[in-house]
């Protein structure tokens, strides 16, 4: 079985049909990076995925648990996936070590202590120990990313959706994004990921999936997918047209 | 006739001046607390509580705060229920304020962005941890100087409880009048104490409005 199952996913908004059937299967541990034009319907499928948004039609499950849109499913289902935006989303009145505490204390009650340890942990992984005592208007565009996905760690989830997480960085910044994600992939984490770094998709990723009109157009392991795409509108989104 | 000196007016008018501190007080209290039962429905998610606390809001702030007045007094009256002009007032005023307080705040919750509430509910966290634990603590900054300003408003609105027989300042006022036949004397010390009274609350509105900073703390 696998880890994430998306069936048959249908998603409008109004009369905009945004996800006109969508199947994708994610076994564990795969990366799999979403790529495509703006429009295409990549950040809704994410953003489907963890309840952001309700499906219409079709079915979604996580480790074999139903997507149900009521707070207990929802609730149940993000805290197997985490997310991971492309505008941080840090919380600006906590500092990052708050930042990471806080779900902990709140929805799994937590004791301080242990969630202190937990975020120190999560921080020291993404290479910002240092930074526990900082408020987010303290750290540079890349720092805070760090710290979203240590706040997203944090919640133990068993996959990662990063919504073009490196999409709002200054060039110099996107590396250092990137290297912590490149870790998580190779310690073994499910990641599924919205992205315009097609280097780093073909370097990191299991598979490539590109999104067209709303449909998993293509899809195929990275060498093939850039070296040798099928379509021609693959072909012309990456410039080989 | 009996002469008047002006501390005899003064201090009438100071011992008066207790019950307007006192009614601004249980209405910006009163109204605080109920605005925020009420923001609670506004911004939540059960549709027929947000529609009934818009209109609410919009038929407090639609009507003149002496017509609500009158007809916390004269329309209980009505039912045969015998409505001292103290409760009256406190009630009509808890509702005024309370209808305010909920829209400014509802301004300040909004003006928090989105992502804000994604983020905190990609974390699992259920609306009420998200309001109190992420939403308001930024709200609540955006808040301080509108809602002191707003006390402001409170303050001056006591004296139209005046009307209904309430004696607070205003009431005290035209009573020594009535006396002593010197208005300018009297309300000109009227208007001294409210202004003793509002002064601080604007300046301190101002204040906290710099030293918040909101225009800059939000990124």
């Amino acid at each position: 079985m696998s880890l994430i199952e998306i069936t048959e996913v249908r998603k409008s908004f109004g009369s905009n049909e945004v996800l006109k059937g969508i199947t994708l299967n994610v076994e564990p541990g795969e990366v799999i990076a979403i790529i495509g034009k703006s429009g295409s319907g990549k950040s809704t499928l994410l953003r489907c995925i963890n309840g952001l948004e309700v499906i219409d039609d079709g079915a979604i499950s996580v480790a074999g648990a139903q997507f149900l849109p009521d707070e207990l499913h929802l609730k149940a289902l993000r805290l197997k996936v985490g997310m991971i935006f492309q505008q941080f989303n840090l919380f600006p009145h906590l500092t990052a070590g708050g930042n990471v505490m806080l779900s902990q204390k709140v929805v799994r009650k937590t004791p301080k202590a242990e969630a202190e340890a937990m975020a120190r942990k999560m921080l020291e992984r993404v290479g910002l120990a240092h930074k526990f005592d900082a408020y987010p208007d303290e750290l540079s565009g890349g720092q805070q990313q760090r710290v979203a996905i240590a706040r997203a760690l944090a919640m133990q989830p068993i996959a990662l959706l990063c919504d073009e997480i490196t999409s709002a960085l200054d060039p110099e910044l996107v590396a250092e994004v990137l290297a912590v994600v490149r870790e998580l992939a190779a310690e073994g984490m499910t990641l599924l990921m919205v992205t315009h770094e097609m280097k780093f998709a073909r370097d990191v990723c299991s598979r490539v999936v590109f999104m067209h009109e709303g449909r998993v157009h293509e899809i195929g392991s990275p060498e093939q997918f850039f070296s040798n795409p099928r379509t021609p509108e693959l072909k012309q989104f990456l410039g080989m047209l | 006739m009996i002469q008047f000196t002006t501390w005899d007016i003064l201090r009438n008018l100071l011992y008066a001046t207790r019950w307007t501190i006192l009614l601004s007080l249980v209405s910006f209290i009163g109204g605080g607390l109920l605005g925020m039962v009420l923001l609670y429905l506004r911004t939540g998610r059960r549709r027929a509580a947000r529609i009934f606390v818009k209109y609410y809001v919009e038929l407090f702030q639609g009507t003149p705060l002496l017509m609500q007045l009158f007809l916390a007094f004269f329309g209980l009256g009505l039912f045969g229920i015998d409505v001292p002009a103290w409760l009256a007032a406190g009630t009509a005023l808890i509702l005024w304020s309370a209808a305010f307080l909920t829209e400014i705040w509802r301004g300040c919750v909004e003006s928090v962005v989105k992502g804000q509430w994604e983020a905190s509910a990609s974390l699992g966290m259920g609306y009420a941890q998200q309001m109190r634990h992420v939403i308001l603590p930024q709200a609540l900054r955006v808040a301080v100087p509108p809602t002191v300003g707003f006390s402001v408003q409170v303050v001056k609105g006591t004296a139209l409880t005046s009307i209904i027989g309430f004696v607070e300042l205003s009431k005290a006022g035209t009573a020594i009048t009535n006396a002593t036949f010197e208005p300018f004397t009297v309300y000109g010390f009227v208007a001294l104490i409210y202004f003793a009274l509002c002064w601080p609350l604007s300046k301190s509105s101002q204040m906290l409005e710099r030293k918040l900073n909101v225009a800059h703390r939000n990124h």
